[in-house]
Protein backbone atom coordinates (compact mmCIF):
# COMPACT_ATOMS: atom_id res chain seq x y z
CA UNK A 1 0.00 0.00 0.00
CA UNK A 2 0.81 3.48 -1.00
CA UNK A 3 1.91 6.16 1.84
CA UNK A 4 -0.96 8.21 3.24
CA UNK A 5 -2.20 11.16 1.80
CA UNK A 6 -2.11 12.83 5.20
CA UNK A 7 -0.48 12.11 7.89
CA UNK A 8 -0.52 13.30 11.86
CA UNK A 9 1.86 12.00 14.24
CA UNK A 10 1.73 13.39 17.57
CA UNK A 11 -0.05 16.14 16.93
CA UNK A 12 -0.96 19.00 19.90
CA UNK A 13 -2.34 22.60 20.07
CA UNK A 14 -2.98 24.53 22.84
CA UNK A 15 -4.89 27.83 23.25
CA UNK A 16 -3.50 29.35 26.68
CA UNK A 17 -4.10 26.88 29.37
CA UNK A 18 -6.95 24.49 27.10
CA UNK A 19 -5.07 21.53 25.34
CA UNK A 20 -7.39 21.23 22.29
CA UNK A 21 -5.70 18.75 20.88
CA UNK A 22 -3.65 16.00 22.88
CA UNK A 23 -0.90 14.17 20.65
CA UNK A 24 -3.08 12.91 18.04
CA UNK A 25 -2.00 9.90 15.38
CA UNK A 26 -4.25 9.85 12.46
CA UNK A 27 -3.39 8.34 8.45
CA UNK A 28 -5.82 9.15 5.67
CA UNK A 29 -5.14 7.58 2.50
CA UNK A 30 -5.55 9.10 -1.16
CA UNK A 31 -9.69 8.30 -1.67
CA UNK A 32 -10.27 7.63 1.79
CA UNK A 33 -13.26 9.33 3.52
CA UNK A 34 -12.93 10.12 7.02
CA UNK A 35 -16.13 11.53 9.37
CA UNK A 36 -15.06 13.04 12.60
CA UNK A 37 -18.07 13.29 15.14
CA UNK A 38 -17.27 14.23 18.91
CA UNK A 39 -18.91 16.61 21.43
CA UNK A 40 -18.30 20.13 21.01
CA UNK A 41 -14.96 21.27 22.18
CA UNK A 42 -13.50 17.93 21.45
CA UNK A 43 -11.22 18.81 19.03
CA UNK A 44 -12.35 18.23 15.68
CA UNK A 45 -12.59 21.55 13.89
CA UNK A 46 -9.06 21.97 15.52
CA UNK A 47 -8.16 18.94 13.69
CA UNK A 48 -9.08 19.56 10.74
CA UNK A 49 -8.39 24.06 11.24
CA UNK A 50 -4.43 22.36 11.61
CA UNK A 51 -4.56 20.45 8.53
CA UNK A 52 -4.15 23.65 6.66
CA UNK A 53 -3.02 25.49 8.67
CA UNK A 54 -5.68 28.16 10.11
CA UNK A 55 -4.59 26.78 13.10
CA UNK A 56 -0.58 26.43 13.91
CA UNK A 57 -0.03 23.33 16.19
CA UNK A 58 2.23 23.34 18.66
CA UNK A 59 3.97 19.93 18.85
CA UNK A 60 4.45 16.94 16.63
CA UNK A 61 4.31 16.29 12.64
CA UNK A 62 1.65 17.05 10.15
CA UNK A 63 2.61 15.96 6.72
CA UNK A 64 0.23 16.37 3.93
CA UNK A 65 0.66 14.77 0.04
CA UNK A 66 4.71 14.15 1.31
CA UNK A 67 4.98 17.67 2.24
CA UNK A 68 5.60 18.67 5.92
CA UNK A 69 3.59 21.31 7.44
CA UNK A 70 5.57 24.69 8.61
CA UNK A 71 5.00 28.35 8.22
CA UNK A 72 7.23 27.82 4.97
CA UNK A 73 5.37 25.46 3.15
CA UNK A 74 1.51 26.78 4.65
CA UNK A 75 1.01 28.43 1.23
CA UNK A 76 2.13 24.63 -0.86
CA UNK A 77 -0.03 21.97 1.38
CA UNK A 78 -2.88 24.71 1.39
CA UNK A 79 -2.97 24.64 -2.07
CA UNK A 80 -3.48 21.01 -1.96
CA UNK A 81 -6.21 21.36 0.56
CA UNK A 82 -9.62 22.83 -0.07
CA UNK A 83 -11.61 23.64 2.93
CA UNK A 84 -15.52 24.14 3.35
CA UNK A 85 -16.34 26.33 6.34
CA UNK A 86 -19.57 26.26 8.83
CA UNK A 87 -20.19 29.91 8.18
CA UNK A 88 -19.60 29.54 4.13
CA UNK A 89 -17.32 32.68 4.34
CA UNK A 90 -18.19 33.56 0.74
CA UNK A 91 -16.41 36.69 -0.33
CA UNK A 92 -19.89 39.34 -0.36
CA UNK A 93 -18.56 41.89 -2.51
CA UNK A 94 -17.82 39.45 -5.66
CA UNK A 95 -20.29 37.79 -7.43
CA UNK A 96 -20.34 33.96 -7.64
CA UNK A 97 -18.44 33.36 -10.38
CA UNK A 98 -15.66 36.02 -9.36
CA UNK A 99 -15.39 34.28 -6.01
CA UNK A 100 -14.46 30.80 -7.84
CA UNK A 101 -12.19 32.37 -10.07
CA UNK A 102 -10.18 34.33 -7.38
CA UNK A 103 -7.98 31.43 -6.65
CA UNK A 104 -7.39 29.94 -9.87
CA UNK A 105 -6.26 32.88 -11.42
CA UNK A 106 -4.11 34.36 -8.82
CA UNK A 107 -3.34 31.51 -7.06
CA UNK A 108 -2.43 28.97 -9.95
CA UNK A 109 -1.95 32.19 -12.90
CA UNK A 110 -4.95 30.99 -15.21
CA UNK A 111 -5.98 32.85 -17.40
CA UNK A 112 -9.69 34.70 -17.18
CA UNK A 113 -11.59 32.63 -20.07
CA UNK A 114 -9.45 29.06 -18.62
CA UNK A 115 -10.82 30.18 -14.54
CA UNK A 116 -14.43 31.00 -15.97
CA UNK A 117 -14.29 27.92 -17.74
CA UNK A 118 -13.23 25.33 -14.82
CA UNK A 119 -15.73 27.83 -12.08
CA UNK A 120 -19.01 26.88 -14.74
CA UNK A 121 -18.14 22.85 -14.39
CA UNK A 122 -17.56 22.68 -10.50
CA UNK A 123 -20.90 25.35 -10.46
CA UNK A 124 -22.55 22.15 -12.81
CA UNK A 125 -20.71 19.72 -10.30
CA UNK A 126 -22.56 21.38 -7.73
CA UNK A 127 -26.16 22.31 -9.53
CA UNK A 128 -26.13 25.86 -9.63
CA UNK A 129 -24.24 27.16 -12.97
CA UNK A 130 -27.54 29.63 -13.37
CA UNK A 131 -26.52 31.82 -10.14
CA UNK A 132 -23.06 32.33 -11.49
CA UNK A 133 -23.56 36.21 -12.09
CA UNK A 134 -25.22 36.56 -8.43
CA UNK A 135 -23.57 38.03 -5.37
CA UNK A 136 -23.79 35.38 -2.06
CA UNK A 137 -26.31 37.85 -0.49
CA UNK A 138 -28.57 36.87 -2.83
CA UNK A 139 -28.37 33.04 -2.92
CA UNK A 140 -29.81 30.83 0.19
CA UNK A 141 -28.13 29.05 2.98
CA UNK A 142 -27.76 25.82 1.01
CA UNK A 143 -26.76 27.43 -2.52
CA UNK A 144 -24.05 29.29 -0.63
CA UNK A 145 -22.63 26.33 0.93
CA UNK A 146 -22.46 24.65 -2.43
CA UNK A 147 -21.04 27.51 -4.11
CA UNK A 148 -18.44 27.50 -1.12
CA UNK A 149 -18.03 23.73 -2.27
CA UNK A 150 -17.19 24.96 -5.58
CA UNK A 151 -14.90 27.64 -4.46
CA UNK A 152 -12.89 25.09 -3.10
CA UNK A 153 -12.95 22.39 -6.19
CA UNK A 154 -11.80 24.93 -8.52
CA UNK A 155 -8.30 24.68 -6.70
CA UNK A 156 -8.55 21.04 -7.48
CA UNK A 157 -6.87 20.17 -4.23
CA UNK A 158 -6.16 16.13 -3.49
CA UNK A 159 -8.37 16.13 -0.12
CA UNK A 160 -10.94 18.58 1.06
CA UNK A 161 -11.65 19.14 4.46
CA UNK A 162 -15.35 20.12 5.85
CA UNK A 163 -15.87 22.25 8.94
CA UNK A 164 -19.24 21.22 9.78
CA UNK A 165 -20.73 22.16 6.67
CA UNK A 166 -24.39 22.29 7.48
CA UNK A 167 -24.47 23.21 11.04
CA UNK A 168 -25.36 26.39 9.99
CA UNK A 169 -28.30 25.75 7.47
CA UNK A 170 -31.94 25.44 7.70
CA UNK A 171 -33.22 21.54 7.61
CA UNK A 172 -34.32 22.08 4.48
CA UNK A 173 -31.35 22.75 3.24
CA UNK A 174 -28.86 20.24 4.61
CA UNK A 175 -29.97 17.76 1.58
CA UNK A 176 -28.74 19.86 -1.24
CA UNK A 177 -25.18 19.81 0.34
CA UNK A 178 -25.15 16.45 1.42
CA UNK A 179 -26.15 15.70 -1.99
CA UNK A 180 -23.48 17.76 -3.56
CA UNK A 181 -20.89 15.88 -1.07
CA UNK A 182 -22.34 12.33 -1.59
CA UNK A 183 -21.47 12.86 -5.20
CA UNK A 184 -18.18 14.35 -4.66
CA UNK A 185 -17.21 11.39 -2.16
CA UNK A 186 -18.14 8.79 -4.92
CA UNK A 187 -15.82 10.58 -7.72
CA UNK A 188 -13.24 9.36 -5.20
CA UNK A 189 -12.23 12.77 -3.68
CA UNK A 190 -10.17 12.21 -0.31
CA UNK A 191 -12.51 13.47 2.77
CA UNK A 192 -11.95 14.85 5.91
CA UNK A 193 -15.64 15.40 7.24
CA UNK A 194 -16.52 16.66 10.59
CA UNK A 195 -20.15 16.63 10.83
CA UNK A 196 -23.19 15.22 13.16
CA UNK A 197 -25.17 14.37 9.65
CA UNK A 198 -24.73 9.89 10.75
CA UNK A 199 -26.90 9.37 7.59
CA UNK A 200 -24.01 10.73 5.72
CA UNK A 201 -21.44 9.24 7.63
CA UNK A 202 -23.12 5.62 7.21
CA UNK A 203 -23.96 6.54 3.35
CA UNK A 204 -20.33 7.54 2.46
CA UNK A 205 -17.66 6.88 5.35
CA UNK A 206 -14.72 4.24 4.98
CA UNK A 207 -13.91 5.40 8.78
CA UNK A 208 -15.69 7.13 11.66
CA UNK A 209 -13.27 8.76 14.12
CA UNK A 210 -14.56 10.04 17.42
CA UNK A 211 -13.03 12.90 19.38
CA UNK A 212 -13.32 13.62 22.85
CA UNK A 213 -10.92 15.82 24.93
CA UNK A 214 -8.70 16.68 22.38
CA UNK A 215 -7.80 13.01 21.56
CA UNK A 216 -9.07 10.43 19.21
CA UNK A 217 -11.57 8.10 21.44
CA UNK A 218 -11.79 5.45 18.79
CA UNK A 219 -11.84 4.65 15.34
CA UNK A 220 -13.53 2.25 13.22
CA UNK A 221 -15.90 1.38 10.20
CA UNK A 222 -19.11 2.70 10.12
CA UNK A 223 -21.01 -0.54 10.12
CA UNK A 224 -19.02 -1.23 13.37
CA UNK A 225 -18.92 2.27 14.50
CA UNK A 226 -22.88 2.42 15.11
CA UNK A 227 -23.66 -1.06 16.07
CA UNK A 228 -20.94 -1.80 18.37
CA UNK A 229 -19.36 1.53 19.77
CA UNK A 230 -16.21 -0.23 21.88
CA UNK A 231 -15.95 3.20 24.36
CA UNK A 232 -18.86 4.46 27.10
CA UNK A 233 -18.29 7.80 26.09
CA UNK A 234 -18.70 6.79 22.14
CA UNK A 235 -22.01 4.96 23.41
CA UNK A 236 -23.35 8.06 25.36
CA UNK A 237 -22.49 10.35 22.56
CA UNK A 238 -24.15 8.35 19.25
CA UNK A 239 -27.37 7.55 22.27
CA UNK A 240 -27.42 11.67 22.39
CA UNK A 241 -28.19 12.16 18.77
CA UNK A 242 -29.25 9.14 17.48
CA UNK A 243 -31.83 8.95 20.30
CA UNK A 244 -34.23 11.11 19.18
CA UNK B 1 -41.22 81.09 12.52
CA UNK B 2 -39.26 80.27 9.57
CA UNK B 3 -40.66 82.98 7.30
CA UNK B 4 -39.41 85.84 10.39
CA UNK B 5 -36.59 83.98 10.50
CA UNK B 6 -35.90 84.50 6.49
CA UNK B 7 -36.90 88.28 7.47
CA UNK B 8 -34.49 88.52 9.74
CA UNK B 9 -31.72 87.07 7.62
CA UNK B 10 -32.19 89.29 4.79
CA UNK B 11 -32.56 92.59 6.70
CA UNK B 12 -29.41 91.70 8.24
CA UNK B 13 -27.55 90.46 5.29
CA UNK B 14 -28.77 93.47 2.85
CA UNK B 15 -27.48 95.91 4.98
CA UNK B 16 -30.53 97.50 6.68
CA UNK B 17 -28.18 97.72 10.16
CA UNK B 18 -25.92 100.04 8.43
CA UNK B 19 -22.65 99.15 8.43
CA UNK B 20 -22.74 96.50 5.65
CA UNK B 21 -21.15 96.84 2.66
CA UNK B 22 -21.87 94.31 -0.05
CA UNK B 23 -20.55 96.65 -2.64
CA UNK B 24 -16.83 95.24 -2.58
CA UNK B 25 -18.17 91.77 -3.34
CA UNK B 26 -20.84 92.52 -5.67
CA UNK B 27 -21.19 91.23 -8.79
CA UNK B 28 -22.82 94.28 -10.43
CA UNK B 29 -20.08 97.20 -9.48
CA UNK B 30 -16.76 96.64 -11.72
CA UNK B 31 -14.62 96.82 -8.60
CA UNK B 32 -16.85 93.82 -7.03
CA UNK B 33 -16.39 91.60 -10.36
CA UNK B 34 -12.86 92.30 -9.74
CA UNK B 35 -12.35 91.37 -5.94
CA UNK B 36 -14.85 88.27 -6.51
CA UNK B 37 -12.48 87.07 -9.28
CA UNK B 38 -9.40 87.48 -7.22
CA UNK B 39 -11.11 85.75 -4.57
CA UNK B 40 -12.15 82.67 -6.29
CA UNK B 41 -8.59 82.63 -7.95
CA UNK B 42 -7.81 80.73 -4.97
CA UNK B 43 -9.57 77.62 -5.74
CA UNK B 44 -7.75 76.10 -7.99
CA UNK B 45 -4.78 75.83 -4.79
CA UNK B 46 -7.03 74.81 -2.47
CA UNK B 47 -8.59 72.22 -4.06
CA UNK B 48 -4.93 70.65 -5.88
CA UNK B 49 -2.90 71.10 -2.25
CA UNK B 50 -6.21 69.36 -0.31
CA UNK B 51 -6.50 66.42 -3.22
CA UNK B 52 -2.84 65.89 -3.72
CA UNK B 53 -2.51 66.24 0.51
CA UNK B 54 -5.50 63.30 0.92
CA UNK B 55 -4.06 60.86 -1.90
CA UNK B 56 -1.03 61.30 -0.11
CA UNK B 57 -2.62 60.60 3.31
CA UNK B 58 -4.85 57.92 2.36
CA UNK B 59 -1.67 56.18 0.91
CA UNK B 60 0.40 56.65 3.93
CA UNK B 61 -2.52 55.87 6.17
CA UNK B 62 -2.90 52.16 4.95
CA UNK B 63 0.61 52.12 5.04
CA UNK B 64 1.17 52.64 8.58
CA UNK B 65 -2.12 50.74 9.55
CA UNK B 66 -0.82 47.21 7.73
CA UNK B 67 1.98 47.05 10.00
CA UNK B 68 -0.66 47.80 13.31
CA UNK B 69 -2.37 44.73 12.21
CA UNK B 70 0.40 42.08 12.13
CA UNK B 71 1.49 40.10 14.60
CA UNK B 72 5.15 41.24 14.84
CA UNK B 73 5.21 43.02 18.54
CA UNK B 74 7.54 45.88 16.45
CA UNK B 75 5.50 46.40 13.42
CA UNK B 76 2.25 46.77 15.75
CA UNK B 77 4.71 49.13 18.05
CA UNK B 78 5.76 51.46 15.01
CA UNK B 79 2.51 51.46 13.93
CA UNK B 80 0.85 52.79 17.30
CA UNK B 81 3.82 55.33 18.16
CA UNK B 82 3.52 56.78 14.62
CA UNK B 83 -0.24 57.69 14.83
CA UNK B 84 0.16 59.07 18.82
CA UNK B 85 3.13 60.92 17.70
CA UNK B 86 1.77 62.53 13.72
CA UNK B 87 -1.60 63.17 15.98
CA UNK B 88 -0.73 65.03 18.65
CA UNK B 89 1.13 67.31 16.75
CA UNK B 90 -1.27 71.12 15.87
CA UNK B 91 -1.36 71.01 12.11
CA UNK B 92 -0.35 74.51 12.50
CA UNK B 93 2.67 73.57 13.80
CA UNK B 94 3.33 70.88 11.34
CA UNK B 95 2.73 73.39 8.79
CA UNK B 96 5.34 76.03 9.95
CA UNK B 97 7.78 72.99 11.01
CA UNK B 98 8.35 71.68 7.78
CA UNK B 99 8.00 75.21 5.90
CA UNK B 100 10.66 76.53 8.90
CA UNK B 101 12.05 73.99 9.92
CA UNK B 102 13.10 71.22 7.06
CA UNK B 103 15.41 73.67 5.16
CA UNK B 104 17.30 74.05 8.76
CA UNK B 105 17.69 70.39 9.57
CA UNK B 106 17.69 68.37 6.27
CA UNK B 107 19.01 71.09 4.49
CA UNK B 108 16.37 71.14 1.76
CA UNK B 109 13.97 73.96 1.03
CA UNK B 110 10.63 73.36 -0.25
CA UNK B 111 7.96 75.31 -2.03
CA UNK B 112 5.08 76.83 -0.36
CA UNK B 113 2.78 74.13 -2.23
CA UNK B 114 4.85 70.63 -1.32
CA UNK B 115 5.14 72.32 2.43
CA UNK B 116 1.65 72.41 2.73
CA UNK B 117 0.64 68.94 0.93
CA UNK B 118 3.30 67.44 3.29
CA UNK B 119 2.13 68.49 6.53
CA UNK B 120 -1.34 68.15 5.91
CA UNK B 121 -1.17 64.87 4.30
CA UNK B 122 1.51 63.81 7.94
CA UNK B 123 -1.19 65.12 10.08
CA UNK B 124 -4.19 63.05 8.32
CA UNK B 125 -2.32 59.92 7.79
CA UNK B 126 -2.34 59.21 11.61
CA UNK B 127 -6.11 59.37 11.36
CA UNK B 128 -6.31 57.61 8.32
CA UNK B 129 -4.38 54.53 9.57
CA UNK B 130 -6.87 54.24 12.72
CA UNK B 131 -9.85 54.63 10.32
CA UNK B 132 -8.39 51.75 7.70
CA UNK B 133 -7.44 49.79 11.23
CA UNK B 134 -10.56 49.98 12.46
CA UNK B 135 -12.02 49.26 8.81
CA UNK B 136 -9.80 45.94 8.54
CA UNK B 137 -10.66 44.51 11.93
CA UNK B 138 -14.46 44.68 11.03
CA UNK B 139 -14.15 42.45 8.52
CA UNK B 140 -14.42 39.17 9.64
CA UNK B 141 -12.03 37.06 10.34
CA UNK B 142 -13.65 33.79 8.73
CA UNK B 143 -12.75 36.22 5.02
CA UNK B 144 -9.30 35.81 5.92
CA UNK B 145 -9.34 32.50 6.43
CA UNK B 146 -11.48 31.60 3.78
CA UNK B 147 -8.85 33.67 1.56
CA UNK B 148 -6.32 31.30 2.96
CA UNK B 149 -7.54 28.36 2.12
CA UNK B 150 -7.33 29.20 -1.37
CA UNK B 151 -3.87 29.59 -0.98
CA UNK B 152 -4.06 33.23 -1.79
CA UNK B 153 -1.09 35.57 -0.75
CA UNK B 154 -0.99 38.07 1.74
CA UNK B 155 -0.72 40.60 -0.32
CA UNK B 156 -3.88 39.33 -2.35
CA UNK B 157 -6.01 38.63 -0.02
CA UNK B 158 -6.08 42.28 1.38
CA UNK B 159 -6.09 43.27 -2.65
CA UNK B 160 -8.82 41.31 -3.50
CA UNK B 161 -10.79 39.74 -0.46
CA UNK B 162 -10.28 42.88 3.02
CA UNK B 163 -9.36 45.99 1.78
CA UNK B 164 -12.32 45.84 -0.73
CA UNK B 165 -14.76 45.57 2.05
CA UNK B 166 -12.96 47.80 4.67
CA UNK B 167 -13.27 50.47 2.26
CA UNK B 168 -16.63 50.39 1.78
CA UNK B 169 -17.25 50.33 5.26
CA UNK B 170 -14.75 53.64 6.06
CA UNK B 171 -16.22 55.28 3.08
CA UNK B 172 -18.39 57.89 5.25
CA UNK B 173 -15.15 58.46 7.40
CA UNK B 174 -12.73 58.61 4.69
CA UNK B 175 -15.47 61.76 3.10
CA UNK B 176 -14.99 62.92 6.73
CA UNK B 177 -11.67 63.55 6.53
CA UNK B 178 -12.00 64.73 3.01
CA UNK B 179 -13.82 67.53 3.86
CA UNK B 180 -11.96 68.03 7.17
CA UNK B 181 -8.36 68.51 4.62
CA UNK B 182 -10.43 70.98 2.45
CA UNK B 183 -11.15 73.26 5.92
CA UNK B 184 -7.72 72.46 7.05
CA UNK B 185 -5.65 73.92 3.66
CA UNK B 186 -6.50 77.19 4.98
CA UNK B 187 -3.98 76.95 7.19
CA UNK B 188 -1.51 76.76 4.75
CA UNK B 189 -2.19 80.29 4.25
CA UNK B 190 0.43 81.33 6.77
CA UNK B 191 3.09 79.98 4.63
CA UNK B 192 2.03 81.89 1.99
CA UNK B 193 0.09 80.01 -0.10
CA UNK B 194 -2.31 81.51 -2.16
CA UNK B 195 -5.43 79.83 -2.08
CA UNK B 196 -9.01 80.63 -0.88
CA UNK B 197 -8.08 81.75 2.44
CA UNK B 198 -4.69 83.72 1.73
CA UNK B 199 -6.82 85.80 -0.96
CA UNK B 200 -9.59 86.28 1.55
CA UNK B 201 -7.14 87.53 3.85
CA UNK B 202 -5.21 89.62 1.24
CA UNK B 203 -8.50 91.07 0.44
CA UNK B 204 -9.65 92.60 3.94
CA UNK B 205 -6.35 94.06 4.17
CA UNK B 206 -7.30 96.87 1.36
CA UNK B 207 -10.84 96.74 1.35
CA UNK B 208 -11.73 96.90 5.41
CA UNK B 209 -14.83 94.87 4.81
CA UNK B 210 -14.09 91.40 6.99
CA UNK B 211 -17.60 90.24 7.27
CA UNK B 212 -18.27 90.56 3.69
CA UNK B 213 -15.48 89.02 2.57
CA UNK B 214 -15.06 86.02 5.18
CA UNK B 215 -19.07 85.37 4.38
CA UNK B 216 -17.74 84.91 0.68
CA UNK B 217 -15.00 82.36 1.86
CA UNK B 218 -17.79 80.54 4.03
CA UNK B 219 -19.84 79.92 0.85
CA UNK B 220 -16.72 78.87 -1.09
CA UNK B 221 -15.54 76.61 1.67
CA UNK B 222 -19.61 75.48 1.90
CA UNK B 223 -19.80 75.10 -2.04
CA UNK B 224 -16.84 72.77 -2.63
CA UNK B 225 -17.44 70.78 0.35
CA UNK B 226 -21.29 69.98 -0.58
CA UNK B 227 -19.64 68.79 -4.28
CA UNK B 228 -17.27 66.43 -2.11
CA UNK B 229 -20.24 65.09 -0.10
CA UNK B 230 -22.07 64.23 -3.51
CA UNK B 231 -19.31 62.50 -4.83
CA UNK B 232 -18.62 60.19 -1.45
CA UNK B 233 -22.40 59.68 -1.55
CA UNK B 234 -22.25 58.39 -5.31
CA UNK B 235 -19.35 55.94 -4.43
CA UNK B 236 -21.15 54.50 -1.45
CA UNK B 237 -24.25 53.88 -3.64
CA UNK B 238 -22.17 52.70 -6.37
CA UNK B 239 -20.18 50.12 -4.22
CA UNK B 240 -22.97 49.46 -1.88
CA UNK B 241 -24.53 48.29 -5.05
CA UNK B 242 -22.72 45.86 -5.76
CA UNK B 243 -23.12 44.23 -2.67
CA UNK B 244 -26.77 43.01 -2.59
Amino acid sequence: MSDPLITLRGVTKRFGDFTALDSVDMDVAEGERVVVCGPSGSGKSTLIRCINRLERHDAGEIVVDGVTLDDRSADTVRGEVGMVFQQFNLFPHLSVLDNLTLGPMRVRKLSRADARARAMRYLEKVRIPEQADKYPGQLSGGQQQRVAIARALCMEPRVMLFDEPTSALDPEMIAEVLDVMIDLARSGMTMICVTHEMGFARKVADRMVFMDGGAIVETAPPADFFSQPKTARCKRFLDQILGH
Amino acid sequence: MRFLGAVALVTLLSGCAGNWGWHVVSPATEKGVSNLQFLIGGLWATVSISLTAIAISVALGLMVALPGLSGNRWLRGFSRTYVEVVRAAPVLVLILWVYYGLPVVGGVAIGVFWAGVLALALSDSAFQAEIFRAGIQSVPRGQIEAARAISLTYADTMRFVILPQAIRRILPALGNQFVYMLKMSSLVSVIGMQELTRRANELVVTEYRPLEIYTVLVLEYLALILLVSQGVRWMERRLGAAER
